[in-house]
């Protein structure tokens, strides 16, 4: 049976792992490549690296870092983060990254998902979407949660699996860093109005969130940062604790 | 031990050069008919649209270098569809060396399978020392059905199908060895022991 996802998500500026709490704050949480190995030993199922490295110098950096992540990881990762084109695509494919994450640069330019899941498949193309509930609703932010769109979370979702993206990497901007538990409606929302697998982002606390997640909010994969980073859960114990909920996980 | 790992426009061929390299072999990229025929395991990796994959082969004539090697032979993901008979994807004619036809996964259920997934039935020195219900990581939307004289190992989502083909010295994986953990570094090695 096909198993839920536990996906750690690891920060990544100038070389170096940090954790944006609500997307301001950042704290160090260590060398990205040996993080990376440890989860990968501890049973994580996937690993996103995504790049907030805002200069030049720095994304050739990242697409550097990209390949000694590759060269070591035995399991399949993303790496997102001001991805603008296909070619910014294909450096970081052909680095080695498996899948890439595209944000801002699809809202402003919806084609370039057409573009990359002709060019590369759909299996590589995941849109990520940062929602902020607002009133009943919940909106599409971009650029790291500084500019809001008018677009409907659930509305653009459907429009990108159309155009061809594999996979939603679905963040709460409400519940990010705030460790009270995931969004379960929007995450339901989403999950059931596409039908490609969506990672259930932001507000990950305890281990019990996660079994909501997947009950409730129908989420094919969680991911959460400073919960694993500083080792209030262990990947372990979280999936040992998904089992005994009759919850289906690789151990 | 040479190894060569088949270069076509096919997509990541990078992973599993890293994967090889875990396993302290230095592979040979190539598209060079020679080199392929003189190697001792030949890993035919790929991931993506069938179409170009299928053309790219054309080009350089490994469409006819291919079906001919009688070394141990590994397609990988799309490697696997392409050593099929046909795929319903773009309606893509392979190299024919199962009889099968590649077909898209039904809409009642997510596509891609994407993520890990349980292997069973497990049949050849492919899956030695690989327990029944082990985990390897899928990401594909079609699949090869399930064949009596050829399917090695069975995986089940939406329907059951073809998690591995065999016949004779040509293997092939739906799923990515080179990221399936240690279960899928077992599975490499164990072709490589071949």
């Amino acid at each position: 049976m096909l198993s839920k996802r536990i996906i750690p998500c690891l920060d990544v500026k100038d070389g170096q792992t940090v954790k944006g709490i609500r997307f301001v704050n950042l704290r160090q949480a260590g060398d990205p490549v040996e993080l990376g190995a440890a989860y990968a030993g501890q049973g994580a199922d996937e690993l996103v690296y995504l790049d907030i490295t805002a200069t030049i110098e720095g994304r050739g950096a990242f697409l550097k870092l990209v390949q000694r992540i590759a060269a070591r990881l035995n399991i399949p990762f993303t790496v997102g983060g001001g991805i603008r084109s296909v070619y910014d695509v294909e450096a970081l494919l052909n680095a080695g990254a498996d899948k890439i994450g595209i944000n801002s640069a699809a809202v402003q330019n919806p084609q370039l998902i057409d573009q990359l899941a002709l060019e590369f498949g759909s299996q590589c193309v995941v849109l990520a979407i940062d929602a902020k509930k607002e009133r009943d609703s919940w909106l599409v932010y971009t650029h790291g949660g500084r500019s809001r769109t008018d677009l409907q979370a659930e509305d653009w979702a459907k429009q990108a699996v159309q155009r061809g993206a594999g996979e939603i990497l679905l963040t709460s901007m409400n519940h990010d860093g705030e460790k009270s538990g995931f969004d379960i409606d929007l995450t339901r929302r989403i999950a059931q109005a596409v039908n490609v697998p969506v990672i259930a982002s932001g507000g990950a606390g305890r281990m019990d969130d996660f079994v909501q997640v997947f009950q409730q909010g129908k989420a094919d994969a969680a991911l959460a940062a400073s919960i694993f980073h500083f080792n209030e859960i262990s990947i372990k114990e979280l999936k040992t604790y998904l089992k005994n909920h009759n919850i289906e996980v690789r151990l | 031990m040479k190894v060569a790992v088949i270069k076509y426009r096919a997509g990541n061929i990078r992973s599993v050069y890293f994967a090889l390299r875990r396993l302290n072999i230095e592979p040979i990229i190539t598209d060079d008919a020679a080199t392929i025929r003189a190697a001792d395991y030949v890993i035919f990796p790929g991931v993506g649209a069938a179409r170009p994959a299928m053309d790219d082969l054309k080009e350089s004539g490994l469409i006819h270098v291919i079906p001919e090697l009688t070394r141990p032979f590994l397609g990988v993901c799309l490697g696997l569809q392409l050593l099929c008979r046909s795929t319903q994807e773009e309606e893509v004619r392979g190299l024919g060396l199962y009889g099968l036809e590649v077909i898209r996964f039904p809409s009642t259920g997510k596509v891609p399978h994407m993520g890990w997934n349980t292997i069973h039935d497990l049949q050849g020195p492919l899956f030695k020392n690989i327990i029944e219900g082990a985990y390897v990581y899928f990401v594909h939307s079609f699949y090869a059905p399930l064949t009596e004289n050829q399917t090695v190992a069975v995986c089940d989502y939406l329907v059951p199908f073809s998690a591995a083909l065999q016949q004779d010295n040509f293997f092939a994986v739906q799923f990515h060895p080179e990221k399936s953990g240690l279960v899928g570094e077992t599975i490499l090695r164990n072709f490589l022991n071949l």
